[in-house]
């Protein structure tokens, strides 16, 4: 399949590029192209123009500042996969990102691009939820920095707007005790997520459970926050009994859509199984 | 509107105007004519154009050529150096790595990286990072040896 | 000049000969090949199950730059319906029009092709194309065609059947059944897409000046390709059409058919004078190239009170498509029901099929064809019966097995085994496995709340299908032959000529085994040529594991005529008489006296410049033969899998997978191997991932990203070996290893499945693949 004809544009600065998407008619941004570039090829895209962000400016780098990792929107997975700031600061994400894809999409695949397209299968935005992602915004009128909690809308939508750019992500860094894991039932072709749960939590010297963050991606149309099972581990002695207590709530607040890769009622048991493997693997961690 | 693309592959510089819909696996079979990156499948799943670009494995079949203006490009054609089969090569060809031949050109290149990355891959790490390559000829079990094969004489070659 | 050898290559793991070229990315695939002018087709494809195509307006896609031409259906005057080369008694042959001008019968049956400069031209045309479509109801699932009140699709298959056939004693089979323990069990072997890794393409080029089509095609048989093509459909000439399949990135059937875009591209290239072609995406791929597989049965396997099986009952209704392919007929009929008399005594087998139409992709042989479905349903039975009488899967089937024969075993379902033994087989699989120690880690793993399986596979195939005779008989169209040319040059080296088609099997190599040994010349003094109309006499090409057998037979009788006639040339050149040379090593000689001899280059060259020649002998060397098998091989082999399934989420992970098999002679042990592997991960595809699905008329797996295929992290390392029982029927005492590991696997592993889930109660799950979800569902409406 080949796409159809398109108008490419490759601006140097993201003040350029923030022009052209506000002059341009039909402009999509292109980034690694590894969600945007297959839809062309079968033509269920068809942008009139293309902003590839490959030469802009300032998009690139991981770098830890005051207890926040901040990556730059056109970071590739495989860059957050290898990274040693992140892999020592918020593991979790390394590993999530090396999950993504395939080797050779993680090479072009962007952390921006993907988080961006928020594709309801996609794995990345588990982890967000669960380490409480934040998501850098500039538009014409300047920045603006949206938390995880309002960034993922609905089907393939964010909170970014229209005439904006993503251009950094902020991972906060959680403090010591904490411990966090993402798991993930991949389906067997494509390897996106069936189910995919992101589970952060932090206890005290006790065992007890201080914060508890989890996302849920894959089961509905769009990543969401299992607030049911966070609500039953705050302020909990964490064991093996409470954590799968907890897990039973993981589908509730997701709009779980039964397809082929499974019913509703497989994948609702599949949000609890994996919401608690990934609690167990989170605990275990934040026990050091 | 074509636009102009200059790149390098396999050590040889080529300049074209190409129209941005060009996907870099058309522009490297039809407009370069080296006809050793395959296209198996339209959903970047099969791995049959991997190459490799600045050094990374990536798809052809999910990229541009416009997007690879100015890249450094190392194709199947390019990994034998002087008439010498680089050791993945010849890994493939000792421990029957290959059938069809039609998905080896991108099982060589994304093992090539892999070698770079894991020069001593376990079994499982092997068959993790052919996560993107399919085979439908082999069962993979040769691909693995291929790919084991070539490790130990690449470990073997930096003593 | 040539060079003798006292070295022998067959049977040796010898390098393939053809990887040079494709590990430097050098190898030649019908897309690979560039001619000038050449022009791009693409098709315009019913995007509907069944639809009446009220009008085609092309005029806006006629306008668009670069569109050399388009046609319709309405177009292709004086061509006609794409053949069926299998017929069956009262057959439904519905008219197969390579551009439906009337009505579409399923997702992507093409209705017109729009061909231009380029390849995106063509494409953008093509969305400009104007289908009026008149929407009607359709039926794709397997047990709802036959029906009352489904559409019936074509007019002359009333109530959607093609055919209505059996073979067996059905009288026997109810007298049996009296008293015995009968299972029955409903049997879902689902439909798959071949997929091989190179999507189909072709390029074909005419020739004015000298009225010659030439047609690159990926293609197993390019023989039967120009004979259906040309003969049938075109009528061109077929002396005037030349096709070549050069490499060919894999087939598993799907490659033996003649399809509608060939047949067009063909066509085209004479109305427009330009050379034209079409290269398949993937998404056509799975919307055209023939499926595989989709039988629903309903099987009952009688069992005395010893485990003894009395009988076996079978009703299959097997879904065709929305057209008969080439051999459809062929695969739920002769490759299927005859094989149900597995490696096991059955007093009395009756079995029925119902060849059924639907708006699906027509159906046709997927690597295996036909016995897959027939081993799956025994081994299946088998230990459901097993379960049934609480036995062990190993003991009833002992209990069972055929012994040991070496030249021929009647089957009560035409068949006649060549030679089997088939408990060696499994014994040497249970040593391998250490059976008895197996079952106790697997108590101790149950305890632990563990759900571990083993299961088993004892299978037979059918291959080198033959004879010519007899296949004809039954409804083949075509011979079951295979030709091969030896052309020795003067200077001593070979050409071979191969009917035999490789897209994968490695025929350059061990073709060249073959003739370096019975010539006792080496290796590289020999080439091997196939895939090319224009070189070689005729050839039926590959499928159904018949090369080495059936190929490679006829080259073992070319080869011999080409030592008989060196023999006479020798004898002039000793004075002696032809009676007392014989061929030793790449020389002849006089019986006994290697001194006296003259080698092999020698005779080549005497044969081509005679000057000192024997009276009467023509010359030149250069021999044709074409062997017709007087029967069928028939390997067998016993695979065993050993499998855990995850309790939360019914994810099946394969611990361990053994084979043995028994292909009879083996010509290279790492090429037979290499092809077990692979027939296995298909077999386990099946089992586990892979189907075609369709909701509402589309094909909703029908992209990788969909379909499972299996990958490197799904499978193990494969623990194979074999016994070596030779056939009979031909002198290389080859059997057949193409598909053996695909037949074998799928019931290994179902059966692996089921066993793992035995503790809740399960005895059986009636359809693949076991994906998680499936399993997780049979493991939560298990009673325990």
């Amino acid at each position: 399949m080949y796409p159809a004809a398109f108008e490419y544009h490759a601006p140097a600065t993201v003040k350029d590029a923030l022009k052209l998407l506000g002059k341009l008619d039909d402009a999509k941004l292109l980034a690694g192209g590894h969600s945007l570039v297959p839809m062309m090829k079968l033509r269920l895209a068809q942008p009139k123009n293309i902003i590839d962000l490959r030469k802009v400016s300032g998009l690139t780098g991981i770098k830890e500042e005051k207890g926040v990792i901040t990556v730059g929107a056109m970071v590739t997975h495989w860059e957050v996969e290898s990274s040693k700031v992140l892999k020592a600061k918020a593991p979790v994400v390394s590993e999530t990102a090396a999950v993504i894809g395939d080797p050779a999409v993680r090479n072009k695949g962007t952390m921006g691009g993907s988080l961006a397209h928020a594709d309801p299968a996609a794995d990345m935005p588990a982890t967000a939820i669960a380490l409480g992602f934040e998501f850098v915004c500039e538009g014409a009128k300047g920045k603006r920095t949206v938390k995880v909690d309002d960034w993922f809308k609905g089907l393939m939508a964010t909170a970014l707007k229209d005439d904006e750019l993503l251009t950094q992500i902020r991972i906060p860094v959680w403090p010591a005790g904490s411990g966090a894991a993402y798991l993930k039932f991949p389906h067997p072709a494509s390897r996106f997520a069936v189910v995919g749960v992101g589970a952060a939590v932090t206890i005290d010297k006790n065992g007890t459970c201080t914060r508890a963050s989890v996302g849920v991606t894959g089961a509905g149309t769009k990543a969401v926050r299992a607030k049911g099972v966070e609500a039953a581990l705050t302020g909990q002695a964490l064991d093996a009994a409470t954590i799968e207590a907890a897990a039973q709530k993981a589908a509730e607040g997701v709009d779980v859509q039964a397809d082929l890769q499974g019913s509703v009622e497989y994948k609702s048991h599949l949000c609890r199984v994996f919401a608690r493997r990934a609690l167990e693997a989170a605990l275990k961690r934040a026990r050091g | 509107m074509k636009l102009p693309v200059k790149l390098t592959i396999n050590g040889q510089t080529h300049s074209h105007e190409v129209e941005p819909r060009l996907l870099l696996v058309h522009y490297i079979r039809e407009t370069v004519g080296l006809t050793g990156t395959h296209v198996g499948c339209d959903t970047s799943q099969c791995g049959a154009c991997t190459i490799l670009m600045n050094g990374q494995a990536v798809k052809a079949c999910t990229l541009f050529a416009v997007q690879a203006d100015g890249a450094k490009i190392t194709t199947i054609e390019g990994l034998a150096k002087n008439g010498e089969l680089h050791p993945i090569q010849q890994g493939f060809w000792e421990k029957h790595g290959l059938q069809c031949g039609f998905c080896t050109p991108g099982m060589i290149l994304a093992a090539h990286q892999m070698l770079e990355r894991y020069p001593n891959p376990s079994e499982e790490q092997i068959r993790h990072q052919l996560e993107g390559n399919l085979c439908r000829c082999t069962g993979y079990h040769n691909i693995v040896k291929a790919i084991q094969w070539a490790a130990e004489q690449m470990a073997a070659a930096k003593k | 000049m040539a060079t003798a050898t006292a070295e022998r290559f067959l049977g040796k793991s010898i390098k393939r000969r053809e990887d040079p070229r494709f590990i430097t990315g050098r190898g030649t695939y019908v897309d690979d090949v560039k001619l000038p002018g050449t022009t791009y087709a693409v098709f315009v494809r019913s995007p509907h199950a069944r639809a009446r195509i009220k009008t085609i307006d092309t005029a806006a896609a006629a306008k668009h730059p670069g569109v050399v031409a388009i046609f319709t259906g309405k177009d292709m005057t004086g061509v006609n319906s794409l053949p069926c080369g299998w017929l069956l008694p009262e057959l439904k042959i519905p008219p197969h029009p390579p551009l439906a001008s009337e009505t579409a019968s399923y997702v992507g049956d093409p209705v017109a092709v729009v061909i231009a400069e380029t390849h995106d031209a063509a494409q953008d045309a093509a969305d400009k194309v104007q289908v009026s479509w008149e929407v009607l109801p359709a039926v794709s699932a397997t047990d709802r065609a036959i029906a009352a009140g489904t559409p019936q699709i074509h007019e002359v298959a009333p109530s959607n059947t093609a055919f209505t056939w059996q073979i067996g004693d059905a009288a026997a089979v109810e007298t049996a059944f009296r008293g015995a323990t009968v299972v029955k069990k409903r049997i879902v072997n689902q439909r798959l897409v071949a997929n091989p890794m190179e999507p189909r393409a072709c390029l074909a080029r005419y020739d004015a000046a000298t009225g010659d089509l030439t047609l690159w095609v990926t293609s197993q048989n390019p023989h039967v390709h120009r004979l259906l093509m040309a003969a049938f459909v075109l009528g061109i000439p077929e002396h005037k059409v030349r096709v070549i399949a050069p490499d060919v990135g894999g087939g598993f059937g799907s490659k033996i058919f003649l399809y509608n875009e060939e047949t067009i591209c063909s066509w085209a290239t004479r109305k427009i004078n330009r050379p034209v072609r079409w290269t398949s995406t993937r998404r056509e791929a799975f919307q055209t190239d023939a499926h595989g597989r989709d039988h629903v049965t309903e099987a009952e396997m009688g069992f005395d009170g010893q485990g003894k099986i009395v009988g076996l009952r079978v009703q299959t209704i097997a879904n065709l498509g929305a057209y008969l392919s080439t051999f459809a007929p062929a695969v739920p009929t002769y490759l299927y029901a005859t094989l149900l008399n597995g490696v096991y005594e059955m007093p009395a087998i009756h079995a029925a099929v119902t060849g059924v139409f639907t708006n699906t992709v027509p159906v046709d042989a997927y690597r295996g064809a036909g016995r897959p479905e027939a081993a799956y349903l025994l081994e299946r039975m088998i230990e459901a019966g097993a379960a049934a009488l609480k036995m062990d899967v190993t003991e009833i089937r002992r209990k069972n097995f055929i012994p040991k024969f070496d030249n021929g075993y009647q089957t009560k379902v035409a068949l006649n085994y060549d030679s089997g033994n088939y408990s060696a087989a499994f014994d040497k699989l249970l040593g391998m496995l250490d059976y008895r120690k197996f079952r106790a880690d697997q108590d101790a793993a149950r305890k632990q709340g563990r759900l571990v399986g083993i299961g088993f596979s004892t299978y037979i195939e059918a291959c080198s299908i033959a004879p010519s005779k007899v296949v004809g008989s039954l409804g083949a169209q075509a011979g079951l032959y295979e030709s091969a040319k030896v052309r020795v040059h003067p200077t001593g080296g070979v050409t071979v000529y191969t009917g035999s088609h490789s897209h994968g099997q490695g025929h350059e190599t061990t073709f060249s085994q073959l003739a370096a040994d019975e010539l006792g010349i080496p290796m590289e003094q020999i080439e091997i040529v196939h895939g090319d109309t224009g070189a070689i006499p005729f050839g039926m090409g590959t499928y159904g594991s018949r090369s080495a057998s059936v190929g490679g037979t006829a080259l073992l009788m070319s080869l011999n005529k080409i030592k008989e006639k060196g023999k006479k040339i020798a004898a002039h050149l000793l004075e002696a008489s032809p009676g007392d040379i014989e061929y030793v090593n790449g020389q002849f000689q006089v019986k006994g006296f290697p001194g006296k001899a003259v080698p092999f280059g020698q005779v080549a060259l005497t044969a081509y410049v005679p000057h000192n020649y024997p009276e009467g002998l023509e010359p030149g060397l250069e021999e044709t033969s074409f062997y017709d098998p007087s029967n069928f091989c028939f390997p067998f082999g016993a695979h065993a899998c050993v499998v855990e399934v995850d309790r939360d989420t019914g994810h099946v992970t394969i611990l361990r997978y053994l084979a043995v098999d028994d292909v009879g002679n083996v010509m290279n042990p790492m090429i037979v191997d290499g092809m077990v592997h692979g027939g296995i991960a298909q077999g386990v595809g099946q089992a586990l991932w892979e189907g075609a699905v369709y909701d509402g008329g589309q094909l909703v797996t029908g992209s990788m990203m969909d379909y499972a295929l299996p990958k490197a992290d799904m499978l193990p390392m494969y623990e194979t070996d074999r016994t070596v029982t030779p056939t009979p029927v031909n002198p290389l005492g080859v059997k057949g290893a193409g598909e053996t590991g695909t037949i074998a696997a799928t019931p290994a592993v179902v059966n692996a499945v089921v066993d793992a889930l035995a503790p809740l109660g399960i005895d059986h799950i009636e359809t693949m693949p076991l994906n998680a979800e499936r399993v997780w569902t049979a493991m939560r409406n298990a009673k325990r």
